[in-house]
Order: C-alpha cells, then sequence, then structure tokens
C-alpha cells in the first residue's frame, strides 16, 4: 500500500492574525540575536491531535468516569482510528447511544466500567448492537 | 476518419490506467448518522435550503418511496405516518465530513480528484502489487472507521466505466461495495442493464433522442454508429463511446480549482420588496463569492447581478435580469465586489415586484498574484487585502458571518428557514456530540 500522506487538513487550525500589519521601516539597528533560532509558537494541535482527519472532540454528561480524571462538561479527544485495547477509555456505541467507558475485552467478552464506586459495569451481551465509535486520547477539563 | 488527439495518460504497466470512482452512499444522511447512531438503519431525509424540498435520502426512506424532491409540505404526513426523521441541511457538517473522506483517500493514493462533494476519481495505476481489489476495501474500511460514512468503490479502466462500475457496485450487497469492471468478460449483461439517460454525461434531451434512434441502454449506446454519435453529440460523444470501450480519454484532474466561474445563488423565504433589503442580500452574496474566490486564489474580471421576482403571484409580470460589470481591476476583495454589485443593482431594482431570487457570479477568473497593475487603481490595494485576509482568517476561526460588511445587513429576515438544522459537530464548540457518563 503507497501511504504518501501527503495532504492532511489542519481540522483545527490556528492562526495568528496581525491585526492589519504595519510595514516594517528600515533602519532599526542590529538585527536580534534570536533571530536565527526562532521556532514556532506552542500549538495545541501538535500535542492533542495525532490524526486530525479521524479526530473528534465530543462533550461529557455525567460523571461516571471521575476516576479517569473525566467529568461532566469535559471536552474529550476522540480517535476514531486507533484500535481499541482493553484497558482503553472508548466512546462506545451500545443500542444506538454514545457512551464513555472504559473497555475490558476477555476473549468473547466485552465489559464496559464505569469508573466511579457509584456505577455499574455494563456486559455486552450477545445480540446487543455494540461498537467502538473511538478512543479516548485527551479529556480537557476546565477549572 | 476522425482524427481525435487524446491527452497523454500516465498508464500502469499494462498500458491502461486504473481508475476508480469512490462515492458516499447517503451521503448527508450518513454524515448525521455519524454523530448520531440512533438513525443507522432508520429512515431519514434531508430538507433542501428553506426547507423546501428533500434532497438527500437514506436507504430506507427511498424504499418507502418518497422521491427526491419532493417539496416537503407535500410528503410531511407521510414523513410522520412512517417516522421518517428529517433535517434541515447542514453544510458546516457535510463540507467538513467532505473534507476528511478526501484526506483518508488521499493517504492512499496522492491521485485525488475531489469531483463533488460526495464522489472522488482516484488514480490507482501505481498500486504497487497490483492488487486493487484488497486496496480498494482497505479504504473502504477505512474510510468507515475513520469517518463512518460508507462509500462506494467502481474500479475501471476509464472514468465512464468507473461511474458504471460505483452503480453496479451498490446494487448487490454481496459485492460489498467494490466492484472492478475490468474483471468482466462479458460487459453486455451489465451494461445493457442501465438506462442510457442515466449515464454521466447524456442529458435528457439526448436521452430522447437516442431513444428515438433506438438506443436505449448503455450497452446499445456502446455499439452505436459514431457517425451518428458525432452527428448528434460532436467529439464528447465520441470521447464517451470510447470510455465506454474502456479507453481512458478523461485525465483525472487533481489540480484543485481550475474554475471558470465563481456564483452564490438564493431564494428568499419570503419575497424581498425594498431596495435597501435587496441590496443587503447581494451584498452577502458578493461577500461569499469573494471567500470563494479567495479560497481558490482566482481574481474575477467581471461581476454579474442576477435577480428574478417571484413568478407564482398573479398580478405581478414576470421579471429577471442581469448586469455585468467589468471590474476596473481583477479582484477578490469583498470591497471591491460589494461596491460594484451594489451599483449593479441600483440597475437592476424595478419599484413594485417582488423578488425571489437573486445571484452574484465572477467570472473572467485568472490566478490570484497576476493581476497586471491599473495605473488609475484608486484603491489601497495591499492594505485591503491585508484586511480582507484577516476578516477571512477570523470568520474561518469563530465561523462565517463573525465579521461582515455593514452592507450585508445585521440579522436579515430574509435569510432562510433552517427549522430542524442539527448540530455542526465538527465546526462549532457549543455543537459538539454529547456523550454520555452514565
Amino acid at each position: 500500500m503507497t501511504v504518501s500522506g501527503v495532504f492532511s487538513p489542519s481540522c483545527f487550525s490556528t492562526s495568528r492574525y496581525p491585526l492589519l500589519d504595519p510595514p516594517v521601516k528600515a533602519g532599526t539597528g542590529f538585527p536580534s540575536p534570536a533571530q536565527d533560532f526562532a521556532e514556532k509558537s506552542l500549538d495545541l494541535n501538535d500535542l492533542l491531535v495525532y490524526n486530525p482527519v479521524a479526530t473528534y472532540c465530543v462533550r461529557v454528561q455525567g460523571d461516571s468516569m471521575t476516576g479517569a480524571g473525566i467529568h461532566d462538561r469535559d471536552i474529550l479527544m476522540v480517535d476514531c482510528s486507533l484500535e481499541a485495547r482493553s484497558g482503553d477509555v472508548v466512546v462506545a456505541v451500545l443500542d444506538g447511544e454514545m457512551l464513555v467507558k472504559r473497555l475490558r475485552v476477555n476473549g468473547a467478552h466485552v465489559t464496559l466500567l464505569a469508573e466511579n464506586p457509584h456505577c455499574r459495569a455494563v456486559e455486552v451481551g450477545e445480540g446487543q448492537d455494540f461498537w467502538i465509535w473511538g478512543v479516548v486520547t485527551h479529556v480537557i477539563h476546565s477549572l | 476518419m476522425s482524427s481525435i488527439r487524446y491527452e497523454e495518460e500516465q498508464t500502469a504497466p499494462t498500458g491502461q490506467p486504473v481508475i476508480a470512482l469512490v462515492d458516499c452512499n447517503n451521503f448527508y444522511a450518513s454524515c448525521e448518522r455519524a454523530f448520531n447512531p440512533k438513525l443507522m438503519g432508520k429512515p431519514v431525509v434531508i430538507l433542501s435550503n428553506n426547507d423546501g424540498c428533500i434532497i438527500a435520502r437514506s436507504d430506507e426512506a427511498k424504499a418507502l418511496g418518497i422521491a427526491m424532491g419532493e417539496p416537503f409540505f407535500k410528503v410531511r404526513h407521510l414523513l410522520h405516518r412512517h417516522g421518517v426523521r428529517y433535517f434541515s441541511s447542514n453544510y458546516p457538517l457535510y463540507a467538513d465530513m467532505s473534507h476528511r473522506v478526501a484526506a483518508v483517500l488521499q493517504r492512499f493514493t496522492p491521485e485525488v480528484e475531489v469531483y463533488s462533494i460526495d464522489e472522488s476519481f482516484l488514480d490507482l495505476s501505481g498500486v504497487p502489487g497490483g492488487d486493487i481489489n484488497a486496496h480498494a476495501r482497505a479504504m473502504r474500511r477505512t474510510v468507515y472507521q475513520w469517518t463512518r460514512i460508507p462509500v462506494s468503490i467502481g474500479i475501471a479502466t476509464s472514468k465512464t466505466l468507473a461511474k458504471l462500475a460505483n452503480k453496479i457496485a451498490k446494487k448487490s450487497l454481496e459485492l460489498e461495495g467494490v466492484f472492478d469492471f475490468r474483471t468482466v468478460e462479458e460487459p453486455e449483461p451489465f451494461l445493457s442493464d442501465i438506462d442510457a439517460g442515466d449515464l454521466w454525461g447524456v442529458g435528457q434531451r439526448t436521452a430522447t433522442w437516442l431513444r428515438r434512434q433506438g438506443i436505449w441502454n448503455v450497452w446499445q449506446l456502446r455499439n452505436a454508429d459514431r457517425a451518428l454519435i458525432h452527428r448528434k453529440m460532436g467529439i464528447v460523444g465520441l470521447r464517451l463511446l470510447d470510455e465506454l470501450h474502456g479507453v481512458s480519454c478523461l485525465p483525472l484532474d487533481s489540480l484543485p480549482g481550475s474554475r471558470k466561474a465563481v456564483a452564490f445563488t438564493r431564494s428568499f423565504s419570503t419575497p424581498i420588496e425594498k431596495l435597501s433589503d435587496l441590496k443587503q442580500a447581494v451584498a452577502t452574496f458578493a461577500a461569499r463569492v469573494g471567500e470563494k474566490l479567495r479560497s481558490q486564489n482566482s481574481l474575477a474580471q467581471y461581476l454579474t447581478v442576477y435577480v428574478k421576482n417571484d413568478q407564482w403571484r398573479e398580478e405581478t409580470k414576470k421579471y429577471s435580469g442581469a448586469v455585468t460589470a467589468q471590474l476596473p481591476v481583477a479582484t477578490a476583495i469583498t470591497a471591491e465586489l460589494i461596491h460594484h454589485a451594489l451599483r449593479s443593482v441600483e440597475q437592476l431594482y424595478r419599484h413594485g415586484y417582488h423578488y425571489k431570487k437573486a445571484g452574484v457570479f465572477a467570472s473572467g477568473l485568472i490566478p490570484g498574484g497576476s493581476y497586471q497593475q491599473n495605473l488609475f487603481d484608486e484603491l489601497e490595494r495591499e492594505s485591503l487585502c491585508a484586511l480582507t485576509n484577516t476578516m477571512d482568517d477570523i470568520n474561518t476561526r469563530m465561523g462565517a458571518g463573525t465579521l461582515y460588511y455593514a452592507a450585508q445587513g445585521v440579522d436579515p429576515w430574509w435569510k432562510m428557514k433552517q427549522k430542524f438544522r442539527t448540530p455542526s459537530y465538527t465546526t462549532k464548540w457549543d455543537e459538539i456530540a454529547v456523550v454520555k457518563a452514565v
């Protein structure tokens, strides 16, 4: 398979906008010693988004996952290109509902665990409509 | 013997290119399902601008006999009776998902021509090992996993046959969404099953004419007399015949944006009577045309404004008119486009008419950066460009219409109706999908 990786749109583009940049006049003195070493500013995309094409943001409603550091109203970065493994926090679809759970896979047995003593684990039954929407990679929590 | 020249083709070692058409199944409905899994397997329809008529249906809705283009008010009772879910079109969502699908395809091959919002042609000639079918299945799986949009893939040695192969791929579940026309030994049963009128490049009038010549399906068309087809359809017809024989005549255009004209037209949910309201609408349209021009790095030399009155009201006569202005300097600057558009609409406006539709067209496009300086150019062109670019940046980050010219009007009442729109799940922070932690 020829993987070119030529074109990947940045779905979360950051841009710095100089509001009406005034033209730089000549004659400002010595050039800055830092000029050659300037790097681009910190960009959250680099930190949080591995594969923009398959990454989505969702908002959490509820507190069954507080033990994993996920609280009500938090934003989750979900990457749908990752293969979900046992132990991952995932967004799963169960009977049409989008849930955030910790996945446990034991052979053919799939259990969806909560991370809160007040919430039960859910065993996924044989005939149930169940599939993994994506793997949660980061949680954004505002204080 | 006709002398037809074909462009040089990049070909695989076998001498023929391998072209695939990838298209999304029920694209708008699939976008809605991607973020609302409860809609999967259910009948879903999407409504046009102004919630006027049905522009997209899921397979389940098609099975209920709901036709494309049906006016919404006419079928509303039917939709309710069968529990069909309906939504206003959510173009920010569809545009974003379309980009994602195209980006996935571009991971598999750099030769991708994005033909429309839900279709792309791919050149798979360079696939190593030659297992094109496995490649196609991998593409299909990956697109679905990363975006939840199901696609069908047709493979052939020409674009026209690839489109036909794509149609065939959808016909039977066993094909699993992929059909390779190159594997077909006897094309007749496949091609005679398809109406000539359904063929890409054959319009209604041509289809009627073909039927009068006894040509009803694609197989008959493929075998038609070349001179006859040439007389009626010209060189385009001959190319079509060659493409049906598997000879590629339409090269992939993987360079985006080489367009001839850019337009923005809309119908008004309530007809407009006052000149001031019409000017607001036209200014808004001119601004959108400016954005499109800049996004494809084009400059326009001509700007046309078009208006049409409400043809259904008995007391008014039909009126439609257009004014084309030659722009002093080829431009994509919004302020300038608005200025010329407003002057044109002032010439077009007639008192007493109810305007139902208006449009702004930019034509005579040339690539950006190539305009000639006009000695009499009165504008501070460079700083206006910088301002326009800044506005584009802000509008892209914070949502279309965050910044706009006063001429466009504040919260215009004539904006289109969209009563049933779903959230913009991938473009607005306060509209992202919700997952339950229960």
